[in-house]
């Protein structure tokens, strides 16, 4: 693919967006207790919302008459771009609420500095996920916080949880030539420079939660540029089920 | 509907030894349209009945969860996928409400959740079929919607306070939740003939199941009065079939579908539909738990329940501890 930066980045924002959103749709229905289904539903369509407004965004950029749906249904797991973070199954409710944590934690201070952006429609869209992850943020960070500080159980199942995401965090933080360019250009933002501001969230809510936080190891990483885990294809073939088996359908 | 507890019999309604006079005011109050709220004197039987007519309104919000939730992961559209989802969101918030309405009646939510689980209490005998396309989720929104709105309009004015005013918010969500519906069957009835007759085959698989919302016919009807008389159901069983049926079938003849009914007719003299015979065999087995889909809905929620036991364990316990730390820094003070 010859995408233009600008492309590629929003289409990466896009992806990783729809990816979590349908993660935790996945819950609902599901949950421990119906105030969680409601919040996984709420989660869920924010992030759905956002993917809807990249992808729209996305497909004006190419100008080849893409719209949110074709590139959301009709790409192929190497065309995906979001972190392997997000497509990481659901697991137990630590393991979801860890992975929100994670990244709503990075999230949430990247949309904020992203409504700087030079480019005015990722800035407007950055406006209103900036908000949206601040809650995302906070009812992830209270329950680690319980499961963390709560039985013997739950602190086992949040502490696993932790130390087997942790290696999908490091992806969050990488900024290649692609974007190097757009962060020169104002338009994107270098994550390398959250990555203070999340060592402190996440350091104070793990030990807040009483659970210990790994080392950095290795780091698992290929998401952004189209190297996914297995996970992903099967994500794709349930999303995009119906439109692979009645092409051109209008729905 | 999603109260076809109000056509089972309760015994003990009948055997309760209650205070005339006190009997007599209430009903007197009712007769006025005063609405009856937590703290006021009541029948027991008002109660019980009441509690178990929420208690499985409740139930059929969160049971009714599961069948659209199945295709969330597959909606067609991110249009239609984040639709989907709000709505299965709003269910669960309809499921949360009542629960809470159903409290101030007595009965914890815990306890009417263990009676769900346990198979004691029942909710709507809708959500035991598959939905096995993605018409099934139009067909759902426009006719199991659409039926609970004919059942909940006239509760809105219950002469129970809290459920009235939920039935007037849920009400509201639920009419939205129909022309949602009816969207997505518009959309399918316009699209390729795949699409069109993915939404037929729904139908005539659906229109009956839908029928039985309303629950057996008058004449087998056995917990009207008392019901009526406490204005707690305003129409019969009957009454609000055929009220639901005059006002789908031109819906559907819009939509260019057939129902698979060919008694099916207009009857100029009534100004009425005439339908044919439902399967009153078939609404029986099912809610007597063998259903298409029974035994998996329960499943489903007490797999939900018994994998989210450790964690509401461990919200209490650190509840508790934040309880203990906050009273040792008290005293410490
Ligand atoms: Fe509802
Ligand atoms: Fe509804």
């Amino acid at each position: 693919m010859t995408d233009t930066p600008l492309l590629h980045y929003t289409l990466r924002l896009a992806d990783t967006a729809l990816i979590l959103g349908h993660r935790l749709s996945e819950w609902v229905g599901h949950s421990p207790v119906i105030e969680e289904d409601l919040a996984f539903g709420n989660m869920g369509l924010d992030l759905i919302g956002q993917a809807r407004s990249l992808y729209s965004y996305a497909g004006e950029i190419e100008g080849k008459g893409r719209d949110e749906d074709a590139l959301a249904y009709l790409r192929d797991a190497g065309d995906y771009r979001n972190i392997l973070l997000v497509e990481q199954p659901n697991g137990d409710f630590a393991t979801t609420m860890v992975r929100q944590l994670l990244y709503a934690a990075f999230a949430h201070p990247y949309f904020e500095t992203l409504t700087h952006s030079s480019d005015a429609t990722l800035a407007a869209v950055a406006a209103k996920a900036a908000k949206e992850m601040a809650y995302h943020l906070r009812h992830s960070a209270e329950w680690t916080i319980r499961l963390g500080d709560g039985t013997d159980e739950s602190h086992a199942r949040a502490q696993a949880a932790v130390d087997e995401l942790w290696p999908y965090t490091g992806e969050m933080f990488e900024c290649d030539e692609i974007e190097r360019a757009l962060v020169e250009a104002g338009v994107a933002v270098d994550p390398a420079t959250l990555r203070a501001r999340w060592d402190k969230t996440i350091s104070e809510v793990l030990s807040e939660a009483t659970l210990s936080r790994p080392d950095n190891g290795y780091m698992q990483s290929g998401g952004r540029v189209g190297r996914h885990s297995e996970h992903l294809g099967h994500i794709l073939s349930e999303l995009q089920f119906l439109q692979r088996a009645y092409p051109g359908a209008t729905w | 509907m999603y109260t076809q507890a109000l056509n089972s019999q309760d015994s003990a309604a009948h055997t309760a030894k209650e205070d005339p006079q006190a009997e007599a005011r209430f009903q007197a109050r009712i007769d006025a349209e005063e609405k009856i709220e937590p703290n006021d004197w009541m029948p027991a039987a008002y109660r019980r009945t009441l509690t178990r007519q929420i208690a499985q309104h409740a139930h059929s919000e969160i049971v009714g969860m599961l069948p659209e939730g199945n295709w969330i992961t597959r909606a067609p559209s991110l249009k239609r996928k984040a639709a989907l989802l709000a709505k299965v969101q709003d269910e669960g918030g309809h499921g949360a409400y009542l629960y809470a309405a159903a409290e101030t009646l007595g009965t914890s939510r815990e306890e009417m959740e263990d009676q769900l689980l346990s198979g004691a209490a029942k909710y709507s005998s809708i959500f035991n079929y598959p939905t096995l396309s993605w018409a099934d989720i139009g067909i759902i929104g426009w006719l199991v919607d659409g039926a609970a709105i004919m059942n909940q309009i006239p509760l809105c004015r219950c002469s129970y306070g809290p459920y009235a005013r939920a039935m007037v918010r849920v009400c509201k969500e639920e009419s939205f939740h129909q022309r949602q519906g009816y969207e997505i069957m518009l959309a399918l009835c316009k699209g390729t003939p795949a699409q069109k007759a993915m939404a037929q085959e729904a139908l005539d698989r659906w229109w009956w199941p839908v029928l039985m919302m309303f629950g057996p016919p008058d004449k087998d009807s056995q917990h009207t009065e008392s019901a009526m008389r406490w204005k707690i159901k305003r129409f019969t069983n009957d009454e609000l079939r055929q009220k639901f049926i005059d006002a789908t079938i031109p819906q559907g003849h819009f939509l260019g579908l057939t129902f698979p009914d060919p008694a099916l007719k207009f009857n100029d003299t009534t100004g009425h539909w005439d339908y044919g015979d439902i399967d009153w065999v078939e609404f029986k087995q099912v809610v007597a738990g063998n259903g298409p889909c029974n035994r998996q809905r329960m499943a489903q929620r007490r797999a939900a329940h018994e994998a989210g036991g450790w964690v509401r364990e461990a919200a209490n316990a650190y509840a508790r501890k934040r309880q203990q730390r906050a009273a040792m820094s008290i005293a410490a003070e």
